[in-house]
Formats: structure tokens, C-alpha cells, sequence
């Protein structure tokens, strides 16, 4: 590989000795169209100490990434992971694509990161080379030392940082083969396990700044519902509380709700000031709708043709009219809360046109120009610090928290930290679509599908944040359907929006989780009532997608073979086929998200109306693993999550606004609730890696119901599905 | 009222109807325990009080007169820390770790009841801290393994 130093990377030396390496990560950066500019957006500093701090421009929400990425930089440096610190970067706008979702941190960062890597670690060799009179190529490196073997003599990075940041970056550049590796591919604790279990790590929550005030938020509970009158007598009367302001609602990309905040000295005082308010509800237009208004509405879209054909080959309803036997299955998912353990909340200083916010944001970049166009002051003056964050799962990618801080800060000319109760965030996320699915399906004479139609209805996700439905915007909420990867020769997908007042937005794998559970489970009943084996059934008919879907990434083009690899190995690891004790059941599912592969194979038990998982396998490929130990607890969180959604979550929408209030209305698996042992597996195909977070998450929901038809004889086709695990 | 903190007293003036949670949080700087519902549901604010585990949201401040509360905070130091914060750190017992703090004083205390003897006990005893991530594996692991090392 050949890199102009030129345009990659600048090297300052600091004052008092170390340097600074800035690196520009083009395709990352911002959308400028200035592409002479130089544009830095990865930065590492080396000190004299021989400390190395790598600054991460992705947000921590527990799946590791402050952590992966600093990996992936000091592996090729050689450093000593000891000395390596991690910092966040506050927002900016040369980190360009700062948004932490979709699985992509190490997808998109690891060339950079590794190349700055390895350009630090030439410039280091080559200081050392010039100051011991040698040829570079007899020294190596190691442990942030560069070493000359036959002369005996090691250098520590700290002492030769000044020299370096003089030296040039050879035009070949190599990065480490797998099995060079020294940090990657080794289990590797966290950046920051050590201050989380001492109470020392500082999420959003307890962000504490000189002068600060409470404040709670008193929201419209019916969806678009406005204020007519406040009376903040009462709530003004309390002792601590210090003003009552009104929050303007705000539409699409920033999505505010019409609200009264109370500012008070303490949380207890904004909260019981918040109790007084006496407030007059506009309740809008929304108020008629509720879960068993979209329900009805969803039916009956399945009933005809989509309002849109997302995709359509062959003649399936030609071949399903003549067809002797058509199966056709219904599927049902309800809206889901993401839950994060955190709450909600963020803090904000406004003075003047400057804003200074302390958020839990998945995306500083959306946050601060969200921000400074609420207060329409100019991006310049906003400063966005990322805090850690008690889980994010996608809801944390929204504006809304941090710009009511902003706004509530902007009319007290004080700092404010705004708090959600659980009961705030439960009601007022932006919640993983409600969904119906029919399939029709027919079978060929060979026992293999010879026409599928899948119809759809759900509320949009793309339309809630403001885009105008359009030819071409149904594939993302059919995604993990209509874009399924078995060969069939009469196929489509056609889609509904169901119209709704509800905020809806991305939830961890996003619409995967449903579309995977309709077409992974029609699957299922198609091998059952072919007679058919579920895993030779769908390898025999794995194949590249053949109808016409969104564009993927170019340089990760879909694989089928690493598809049918992960079920492979699955079906192998969980013993696929054996004999199983009386009344257990196994079932299937795979899928490929966020441009990972993954299979799931369940085993259970089902008496008394309780389910046993006695066992769960996993195999996933998304390509090179670095962190074991970070890409196993992604894998297990999002089984066990899926499982929480798939047996217990549900959100219930009546008179435009959401029922449940709390946890107990609302209700996570536990842990004598989950499987005990998840058997992850990876196969680490040698191809670009990409994320983790989201491609385990489709398949549970399938599997499980799968394993439960295996074990009882009964399809499970509702979800949540309301039987009590034990 | 008059409480002692991680082995420190300390004398604090206290609204009637403020929660000990606040208290820990707000006006002693303690920002390990977390407020996840406010409701007992979650356990991210549990605290050991007199040695029991308790749900900080839920108790007043003032319940606390003369008792002695241990927060994670107490428990141990990055230099020395408690087993049960070994252990979570060397089996991977969390993932965002909001929940960690209650997790931990729970662990402790599942510990010192004579629960950690199983994977159903641990299990059961557990049962009131959620981890939305779910890392509920590595959290049992994690306990049993303190429990058999203490």
C-alpha cells in the first residue's frame, strides 16, 4: 500500500517532548467537498513518559468499542497496552461521521486506525535507525521499545518521540498479518472496567458542573398533543424551585415534545414542583389511535396488494392462484422500548450564543447541530462532550434530550441538568415499529418453494424522522425480507405504511428483528410441511440476492457461502440431528445484518405452560475477531436482549399515548430468567471485518419459535410469545 | 441526621422526604449508585445499609439515622479491590456497567448470605438487579467465582 504522508497524516512535536500524530481519515470526514483541506480526525500523542493516548471519536454504550479501537491502533504501533490511555473526543467537526450505530466503529476505522499505527511505528524505528547509525530493517519493535537485536540496544518510544515527528513515513506501508498479531485476537479487558466496578466512571447521570440546576419535564402523553394553559403557581411555591419554562414542540429530525419543565436546586425539589403544575392538554389529532387501531389497520392491508412493490420476480401471485396448496402465515410484532438502564438526561450550559452540553450521545454531531438550530446560534459555538452511556441500542442517537437541556438552560441563563424518570423514558422513546407480515407461499413438486409473497405493514421509520414516502423507501423496513437471500423463482415483497403518531426510530438491528422472524420462521413450516430437513432445506437454497435491493456497501458485498457457513456451523456445534431427550425440541434460524452472518440454534422444553432453553449456539462471521471477549458479549447481549423481546417486551399504545409506566409494566428478562450458557463461535472468514452489535439479534426471535414448534407441535406466530421461561 | 458513609460520619441536613439515593448522590458526591426506575425494579441503586442490601430509591434518608451505608464506592480501591470487583472485572460481568454498582453491592451481599454456592442460587439472589445488555453469564461466573475465592 502506498501513502503520501502528505496527505494522511501531520506530525507536531509538544513542548516539554512527545508529538502528536493527526491523521485524516477520508471517507470518514465531513462531507466538505474540500478535499485538499487537510482534515485530521484520528489523533494519538506520545509522550515522554512513554504513555500513548489515543483519542476515540465513537461513543461507549457498553459494547466495547473505546476499547477495539484503541486496539486496532496500538497493535500495529507495537505499544505496550499498558501505557495506553483512551480519551473522548468532544464533538468536532473534523471527526467527521462521529454517529455510533449500525454496527460500524470498527468497520469503518480499522484501516485508519491501523495504518496510523503502523506510520508512528515507522517514524519510531526510523529515529531510532538514524540515532544507532543502522538500517532500519535490522531493528523491530516491541512493547513500545525499538530494539536492535545484534547490537543489544533498545530505545523506549518516549525517548525517540521528538526525533521521530522529524522523520519521513515509508511510502510501504504493511500492516501485520493475523499471525503477527500481539493484542488482537487476544482477550482484552476494558478501557474503563476498572472505574465502572468502582463507581468511578461518570455516565450522563452524574455530570455535575459549578451552579447547575434540576430539571424534570413534565411531557404531552398523548403523541402531538399541545399546551393550551399553565398554571405554575403551586409548583413555583415549592421550596427549591426556582422557574417553570414551557418547551415548544419541535417536528421531524429533532422531535421535542410539547412540555412545562420544572428548574429546582435538587431532582426532588424539580419533581415535586412538577407534581403542582396544573396543565391544559391540547391532546391533537392522535388521540383516537392505539394498538388495537393499527392492529385492525394492518390486517387489512394484507388483505391486498402493498402500496408499494419494494421488489418482485417471476409471477408469484400467478403461480400461488394456481397453486394446490398455499401456506400462509401471519406474523405480529408490537412497538419496543430500547430501555436503556440509563435514563434519559443531559446537561447544558447556554451562555450568550455559546452552549456547552454533557450528553449521553450516540451522535454528537446530530446533537450539536440540532442544538444550534433550536437556539439558532451558530455550530461553531456549540461544544458537545460525550459522556459514557448507561446503554444506547440506537435511542441514544437522537437530539431530543440534548436539545431540551439546551433550550431549558437558553430560559434560565443557568447550567441545567435535565433528568428523565424511568416513566419519561418509557413513554417518550422513539420505539422499534409495531409490524404485520403475511407470507403466501406455495411448494413445487420438488418440495422446495416455488412462489413467495411477503406483504408488510408497519409505521415507517424513515417517514417519522421527515422523509416524504417515496418510490424506493419500503426496502429499509423491509430489510431481512424482502432482501432474503434464498432462491425462489416466483418471489416478491410489497409494503404498507401504517399511518401513526408514534415516534419511531432505530432499535438495535432495527427491522431485521422483525423481518427475520417472518421469513425464518416461514421457512420452518415450509421444510415441515415439505417433509424436508430446516437446514439442508435452506442450504439447498442460499443463494446471492436476485431481486432488486438497496445498494450495499461495495467493499463488503454479500457472501452466501458465509451464510451457509455460519448455519453449517451451528447446526454442527449444537449436534443438528441427533437424538434429543423426550419433549426437547431444536430449532433454527439465520440471518445476515448489518452486513454480519449469523445463525442461532436453540434447544428447549415446554411443560406446564413454561419454557426451558437448555441450550443456545451461536455462529457468526464478520470476518477477523479482535476482541474476544468484547465480540462474546455482544454476541450474548444480543441473544439474551432478543430473547427479553421476543418473550416479554412489549409497548401498548391506547389513546394516542404509551400504557406502560415502569419496569414492572414493561418487563426485561431477568437473570434466572436467561439461558445460563450461550455458546458463541466464530468464523472468521478472511474478509474486511465488520461489527458485532446487531447481526446475533434476528435470528433469536425465529429460532426460539422454531425450537418451540420442534418441542410442542404449536407455531408461535405473536410476539412477545407469552410463555414463562423457568 | 447523623449516618456513616464507607466508614466515614457524617452529619447532613436532610429534607424530610428525601430518599437515600439523593442523599449518596446529590449532596455527598457518591454517583456509583445509579438511579435506573425509581421504583425497585431495576436494583442499579442498591446499597448495603447495616450490611443488608437495600433499594436506595425507595428508602428516606432519614430511615438512616445512626445506620452505617456501604456504597460500591467503599467497597475497595483500583489498587485493592474488593474480590466480588475482581472478579466482575476478570470475567467481563458487564457492558455498558451502569448496572454494575447495584450488581456488585448485590453479589456482596449474596455472598455473605451464603447464596453463592450455586448457579441457581446465585441466580435467584440476583434476581432484582436487570442488565439490559445482558451479561447475566458472565455476572454468574463472576459471583461464583468470588464466592468460592472468599
Amino acid at each position: 500500500m502506498t501513502i503520501s504522508r502528505r496527505d494522511f497524516l501531520r506530525v507536531t512535536v509538544i513542548t516539554g517532548g512527545g508529538l502528536v500524530l493527526a491523521v485524516s481519515a477520508p471517507g470518514c470526514g465531513p462531507k466538505s467537498g474540500k478535499v485538499s483541506e487537510f482534515d485530521p480526525s484520528i489523533f494519538v500523542r506520545l509522550n515522554p513518559d512513554n504513555t500513548v493516548a489515543i483519542t476515540i471519536s465513537k461513543s461507549e454504550m457498553g459494547q466495547g468499542v473505546r476499547t477495539s479501537l484503541a486496539m486496532l491502533l496500538a497493535e500495529e504501533l507495537d505499544a505496550d497496552w499498558n501505557q495506553v490511555k483512551v480519551e473522548q473526543a468532544s464533538y468536532h467537526d473534523r471527526y467527521g461521521d462521529m454517529s455510533t450505530g449500525g454496527s460500524g466503529s470498527v468497520r469503518d476505522l480499522n484501516l485508519r486506525l491501523r495504518q496510523s499505527g503502523a506510520a508512528l511505528r515507522a517514524m519510531l524505528v526510523g529515529a531510532a535507525a538514524k540515532q544507532w547509525g543502522v538500517d532500519p530493517r535490522e531493528c523491530r519493535t516491541e512493547n513500545s521499545f525499538v530494539i536492535h537485536a545484534t547490537s543489544d540496544r533498545r530505545l523506549h518510544y518516549g525517548a525517540l518521540a521528538e526525533r521521530a515527528a522529524t522523520m519521513p513515513v515509508p511510502a510501504d506501508l504493511k500492516l501485520k498479518p493475523k499471525s503477527e498479531w500481539r493484542l488482537l485476537g487476544k482477550d482484552r479487558v476494558g478501557v474503563d472496567v476498572s472505574d465502572i466496578v468502582h463507581g468511578k466512571a461518570i455516565y450522563g447521570l452524574d455530570v455535575k458542573i459549578p451552579g447547575m440546576l434540576y430539571a424534570s419535564i413534565e411531557r404531552t402523553h398523548v403523541f402531538g398533543g399541545t399546551i393550551k394553559s399553565v398554571d405554575k403557581t403551586a409548583a413555583l411555591a415549592i421550596p427549591g424551585v426556582k422557574d417553570v419554562v414551557q418547551i415548544a414542540p419541535v417536528g421531524p429530525d429533532i422531535n421535542l415534545h410539547a412540555g412545562v419543565a420544572v428548574v429546582a436546586t435538587s431532582t426532588w425539589a424539580a419533581m415535586q414542583g412538577r407534581k403542582a403544575l396544573k396543565i391544559e392538554w391540547d391532546l391533537g389529532p392522535r388521540v383516537t389511535e392505539s394498538t388495537d387501531s393499527y392492529r385492525a389497520a394492518m390486517m387489512a392491508s394484507m388483505e391486498r396488494s402493498g402500496s408499494e412493490v419494494v421488489n418482485k420476480i417471476g409471477d408469484p401471485d400467478g403461480v400461488l392462484a394456481k397453486a394446490t396448496a398455499v401456506i400462509s402465515s401471519t406474523y405480529e410484532v408490537p412497538f419496543l422500548s430500547h430501555a436503556t438502564m440509563e435514563p434519559m438526561n443531559c446537561t447544558a450550559s447556554v451562555k450568550g450564543a455559546m452552549v456547552e452540553v454533557w450528553s449521553p450521545t450516540q451522535d454528537p454531531r446530530w446533537a450539536a447541530a440540532s442544538v444550534a438550530k433550536a437556539l439558532a446560534v451558530d455550530i461553531k459555538n456549540v461544544q458537545v462532550h460525550v459522556t459514557l452511556m448507561g446503554g444506547g441500542f440506537g435511542r441514544r442517537l437522537n437530539p431530543d434530550f440534548s436539545v431540551e437541556a439546551a433550550v431549558v438552560s437558553k430560559q434560565v441563563q443557568q447550567p441545567v441538568k435535565v433528568v428523565w424518570t424511568r416513566e419519561d423514558d418509557l413513554r417518550h422513546d422513539f420505539y422499534r415499529p409495531c409490524a404485520v407480515h403475511r407470507v403466501d407461499a406455495s411448494l413445487g413438486a420438488d418440495g422446495m418453494p416455488e412462489a413467495w409473497r411477503h406483504r408488510i405493514s408497519t409505521p415507517s421509520i424513515d417517514v417519522w424522522y421527515g422523509d416524504k414516502p417515496k418510490p424506493g423507501w419500503g426496502p429499509n423496513e423491509a430489510d431481512g425480507a424482502g432482501n432474503m437471500s434464498y432462491r425462489i423463482k416466483n418471489r416478491s415483497c410489497e409494503y404498507t405504511l401504517l399511518e401513526s403518531g408514534v415516534p419511531r426510530g432505530w432499535w438495535r438491528a432495527v427491522s431485521t428483528t422483525h423481518g427475520v422472524f417472518a421469513t425464518e420462521s416461514t421457512i420452518d413450516e415450509l421444510a415441515h410441511v415439505a417433509g424436508k430437513d430446516p437446514v439442508a432445506f435452506r442450504l439447498a437454497m442460499i443463494d446471492r440476492v436476485v431481486v432488486a435491493q438497496p445498494p450495499d456497501f461495495a467493499e463488503f458485498p454479500f457472501d452466501p457461502a458465509r451464510l451457509k457457513g455460519v448455519l453449517q456451523t451451528a447446526a454442527d456445534k449444537a449436534g443438528w440431528g441427533r437424538a434429543l431427550p423426550a419433549g426437547h425440541g431444536m430449532g433454527i434460524a439465520c440471518s445476515y445484518d448489518h452486513l454480519g452472518y449469523a445463525a442461532e440454534v436453540f434447544e428447549v422444553s415446554v411443560a406446564n405452560n413454561k419454557l426451558r432453553i437448555h441450550r443456545v449456539v451461536c455462529a457468526a462471521d464478520s470476518g477477523p475477531i479482535m476482541n474476544p471477549t468484547g465480540a462474546k458479549a455482544q454476541i450474548e447481549g444480543a441473544i439474551v436482549q432478543g430473547l427479553s423481546a421476543t418473550l416479554k417486551e412489549r409497548i401498548t399504545i391506547t389513546g394516542g399515548g404509551v400504557t406502560e409506566r415502569n419496569l414492572d409494566g414493561y418487563k426485561l428478562l431477568r437473570i434466572n430468567e436467561a439461558p445460563l450458557a450461550i455458546e458463541a463461535y466464530f468464523v472468521e472468514t478472511d474478509a474486511p471485518p465488520t461489527g458485532l452489535g446487531e447481526p446475533a439479534m434476528p435470528p433469536v426471535a425465529p429460532a426460539l419459535a422454531n425450537a418451540i414448534f420442534k418441542a410442542t407441535g404449536k407455531r408461535l406466530r405473536t410476539l412477545p410469545l407469552e410463555i414463562q421461561i423457568a | 441526621m447523623d449516618l456513616v458513609v464507607n466508614g466515614a460520619a457524617h452529619v447532613v441536613l436532610v429534607e424530610p422526604r428525601t430518599t437515600l439515593l439523593e442523599l449518596l448522590r446529590d449532596s455527598l458526591g457518591l454517583t456509583g449508585a445509579k438511579q435506573g426506575c425509581g421504583h425497585g425494579e431495576c436494583g442499579a441503586c442498591t446499597v448495603l445499609v447495616d450490611g443488608r442490601p437495600t433499594l436506595s430509591c425507595l428508602r428516606l434518608a432519614v430511615g438512616c439515622e445512626g445506620e452505617s451505608v456501604v456504597t460500591v464506592e467503599g467497597l475497595g480501591t483500583a489498587a485493592v479491590p474488593h474480590p466480588v470487583q475482581r472478579a466482575f472485572a476478570e470475567f467481563d460481568a458487564l457492558q455498558c456497567g451502569f448496572c454494575t454498582p447495584g450488581q456488585v453491592i448485590s453479589a456482596v451481599a449474596c455472598i455473605s448470605s451464603g447464596e453463592g454456592w450455586s448457579d441457581d442460587s446465585v441466580r435467584e439472589w440476583m434476581s432484582g438487579n436487570l442488565c439490559r445488555c445482558a451479561a447475566y453469564p458472565q455476572i454468574v461466573a463472576a459471583v461464583r467465582a468470588a464466592a468460592a475465592g472468599g
